[in-house]
């Protein structure tokens, strides 16, 4: 099972990488999105892939049965969704609003924040 | 998708997914479910009015502006993590408190105080940021 | 409460003793910002209110910063952990001497740049949300330097992001589109590989409280790939910090925004890369940082030589402020590369000078362009005559960036110099002497073109009244020049804040008092 995972974690990453080489921002940011999903399944399967029962106490019982799983990794891959789903509805509003404002996507063109040629500073007066 | 079926579906949609919000937002208190979910299902709501209506309406729906609403939710919950100050127990630590209602006790905790707050802020910053998509999108 | 009725014996997993209502001062800094930052979102049409509240909530930090500060300082760490349940299960906010003090000085200048946001920050601005995000991000970042525990530091990672993103886009000219673009995506990439490699030390370690982290490490260090969780951390920290080769993103966006947002970014945000980067080395790994200390040595080197070069050739007098940020940030490296005290204690002082004189450079740069018009240095010109103060603020701050006397940057300078040289490591305090001098020149063609040379327009029109500008600018200039007058004070903050990096007991108790060591 953990190969499995490790598998699949290594092919998001790859996915994710290779992604976000391109030169186009709807790419990288297809690429950023999964990357997240390739951090999300790090936390799950660094917090080790057990069969064990749901950490969830029962209705008459004051404690935790002995032998349930962690739930530490699964909260913190909530949390890490949260975040990185927040983030890609901006970045993706962000990357919409660039495109209309510069009319391109491409990385290479978007040159209006430091713009080509721009000449040495005066060199004395 | 301004076509008459949906049209005329979509309140109906709508206002299902917010009753079915706020019944998840408050199951999660001891069951799965939650303010996060929930208002993401409040927020697919408005975005759902959005997409039939047009997005006046449903600012017009909201009355409040959507970050005026994340802000609020944002407000309650930090009360709620500070409310323990009172109780000599560190920050973010569950208080509980009840009172009769109609004869009946209800309990009440700081942490469905906190979970309303995350309900509020999920609620208003996707709906902004649903409605500034779908805004693009008409004009 | 209903748990109190249990069978379970609840002192396993809660703390159980009462807290002081004095322990609440660590959550000021953080509570308060956040507090008044949500009821800007509420009141976003009362546009009136907004400067007030944002100005009055950051001074409440301030002195919540002040309080913790002073008490860190008399009695040691201090921890709150949330929820009452036990470190490290709950998560813990531990402030030591260099969050406290790093925080003090990020609080500062946030409260200047609010200050001089007055004159930057229209009514639209105020509409849209600055004081508002402004308010978020300061929870944020006060958020960083408090947290004791190490996912909890990658939330607020994001939080002060996320509303740095607000921030930079303030107005969506085309520019600020196009810088955000870049600042975002790079940014948004090197926090998502701070949460990689937390998920993989969680795995090795199965804990992510800060202080439990230090305890075990030494233990298991040789039994976990350590090396590789470092330099992960290393990269995504670096990153964060703008240092070289990862620092393009910094130069391409810190000049889009309002420049009461860029002074912000530019005194604090990086700032806060190096101290994820000292906790992370100087108390967690310091084996490791000792491994990586040759790669950080020339990573540093190169961030403050490659940076100060790219100032040399801006025209844009906030481009060579950008480029000026990364140069510091360098600077503050070498210092954690020695891996010594006096080396971090050097780089602890560097980086509240370089906090402070980076978000005055900026609001001088502000005030120039209200008082020519331009940003430029072929036509920003003929200050000197026209308004004396503006040139004399322009010499102390550069003599301030470049490490020279009677301004901040000289001591911590000194500090770094002395300790490469202690630590064997000479050829560092030359990288350190040079960047300094090409600093020197970068700023000294500044001051000559747009200071000292004549006019070139005959009439600059005066668009903005400087005032509110320069009261900005002495509030700041006080403790700059207060550091480079009588520096001990500083000095001593900084060694006693290294010194809790590199001897982690006083920390570790503070969070597990049963811990005898």
């Amino acid at each position: 099972m953990d190969l499995i995972f490790t598998l699949t974690v290594a092919v998001f990453f790859t996915v994710g990488f290779y992604l976000m080489l391109s030169r186009h921002n709807i790419r990288i940011l297809i690429g950023i999105a999964i990357f997240g999903n390739a951090v999300n399944l790090t936390i799950f399967t660094a917090g080790r892939i057990t069969r064990l029962a749901p950490p969830i106490i029962p209705i008459d019982a004051d404690a935790l049965a002995a032998g349930t799983a962690n739930p530490l990794p699964q909260a913190l891959i909530l949390t890490a969704i949260v975040i990185s789903f927040s983030f890609f509805a901006f970045l993706l509003v962000l990357a919409f609003r660039t495109y209309q404002e510069l009319g391109t996507d491409d990385t290479d063109d978007m040159r209006v924040a430091e713009p080509k040629n721009e000449g040495l500073p005066p060199l004395g007066y | 998708m301004q076509t008459l079926i949906f049209r005329t579906a979509a309140p109906y949609i709508s206002s299902l997914m917010v009753l079915f919000s706020i019944f998840v937002t408050l199951r999660g208190h001891n069951e799965p479910g939650g303010g996060f979910i929930g208002g993401l299902i409040a927020a697919s709501a408005a975005a759902v009015y959005g997409i039939a209506y047009g997005v006046p309406a449903v600012r017009k729906a909201l009355y409040f502006h959507p970050m005026a609403i994340a802000g609020s939710g944002l407000m309650l919950s930090a009360l709620s993590g500070v409310f323990s100050i009172f109780h000599g127990v560190p920050l973010m630590t569950g208080v509980w408190g009840s009172f009769g209602f109609l004869g009946a006790t209800v309990d009440i905790a700081t942490v469905v105080t906190f979970d309303l707050g995350v309900y509020l802020v999920v609620l208003g910053s996707f709906t902004s940021i649903a409605l500034a998509l779908e805004e693009r999108e008409d004009g | 409460m209903a748990i109190e009725h249990s069978s379970v014996d609840l002192s396993d997993a809660m703390i159980l003793e009462p807290t002081a209502l004095a322990d609440w001062i660590i959550t000021a800094p953080v509570i308060i910002p956040l507090i008044a930052g949500a009821l800007l979102l509420m009141i976003r049409h009362e546009t009136r209110f907004h400067a007030g509240i944002a100005i009055g909530a950051l001074l409440l930090a301030l002195l919540g910063h002040i309080g913790l500060l002073a008490r860190v300082l008399e009695t040691g760490p201090l921890t709150m952990t949330m929820g009452r349940w036990l470190p490290p299960f709950g998560i813990s906010f531990t402030a030591d001497v260099l969050g406290a003090s790093m925080g003090l000085a990020a609080t500062l200048s946030a409260l200047v740049c609010a200050l001089y946001s007055l004159t930057d920050i229209g009514a639209r601005g105020r509409r849209y949300g600055f004081y508002g995000f402004l308010m978020l991000m300061m929870a944020g970042v006060n958020g960083a330097f408090i947290t004791g525990d190490i996912f909890n530091l990658y939330v607020w990672f994001e939080v002060f992001l996320i509303s740095s993103f607000g921030l930079l886009v303030l107005g969506s000219e085309r520019r600020q589109l196009d810088g955000a673009t870049k600042y975002a995506i790079l940014n948004l990439l090197g926090t998502t590989l701070f949460l990689t490699a937390t998920a993989l030390l969680y795995g090795a370690l199965g804990t992510l409280n800060m202080a439990d982290i230090a305890r075990v490490m030494p233990e298991v260090q040789d039994s976990i790939p350590a090396g590789t969780l470092a330099t992960l951390f290393f990269f995504a920290f670096a990153m964060k910090a703008a240092a070289f080769p990862v620092n393009f993103w910094l130069p391409a966006s810190y000049h889009t925004p309002r420049i009461a947002a860029a002074a912000l970014f530019g005194g604090v945000l990086t700032k806060i890369g190096v101290y994820a980067l000292l906790r992370t080395f100087g108390m967690l790994m310091p084996d490791q940082l000792t491994l990586l200390s040759t790669l950080i040595a020339w990573v540093a080197a190169a961030t403050m030589i490659i940076g100060v070069m790219g100032a040399l050739a801006q025209t844009d007098l906030r481009r060579i402020l950008g480029f000026v940020v990364i140069s510091g940030v360098g600077t503050m490296m070498a210092g954690l590369a020695l891996g010594s005290v006096e080396g971090f204690s050097g780089a602890i002082f560097y980086a509240f000078h370089s906090i402070l004189v980076m978000t005055a450079l900026y609001l001088l740069a502000g005030v120039m362009n209200g008082l020519a018009g331009t940003y430029s240095l072929r036509t920003l010109s003929g200050l000197y005559t026209s308004h004396p103060l503006v040139a004399a603020f322009a010499f102390l701050l550069f003599l301030a960036v470049s490490g020279l006397p009677p301004a901040s940057g000289l001591w911590p300078k000194v500090m770094l110099i002395r300790a490469s040289i202690d630590g064997g490591a000479p050829w560092l305090a030359f990288a350190i002497l040079l960047s300094s001098l090409l600093t020197m020149l970068a700023l000294g063609r500044v001051f000559l073109l747009a200071v000292w040379r004549p006019a070139v327009e005959p009439s600059t029109a005066m668009v903005v009244s400087p005032g509110i500008g320069y009261a900005a600018l002495l509030v700041l200039a006080v403790p700059i020049v207060w550091m480079g007058v009588y520096p001990e004070p500083f000095a001593n903050v900084a060694t006693k804040a290294a010194a809790g990096l590199t001897d982690t007991s006083a920390y570790i108790r503070s969070v597990f008092p049963e811990v005898v060591q």
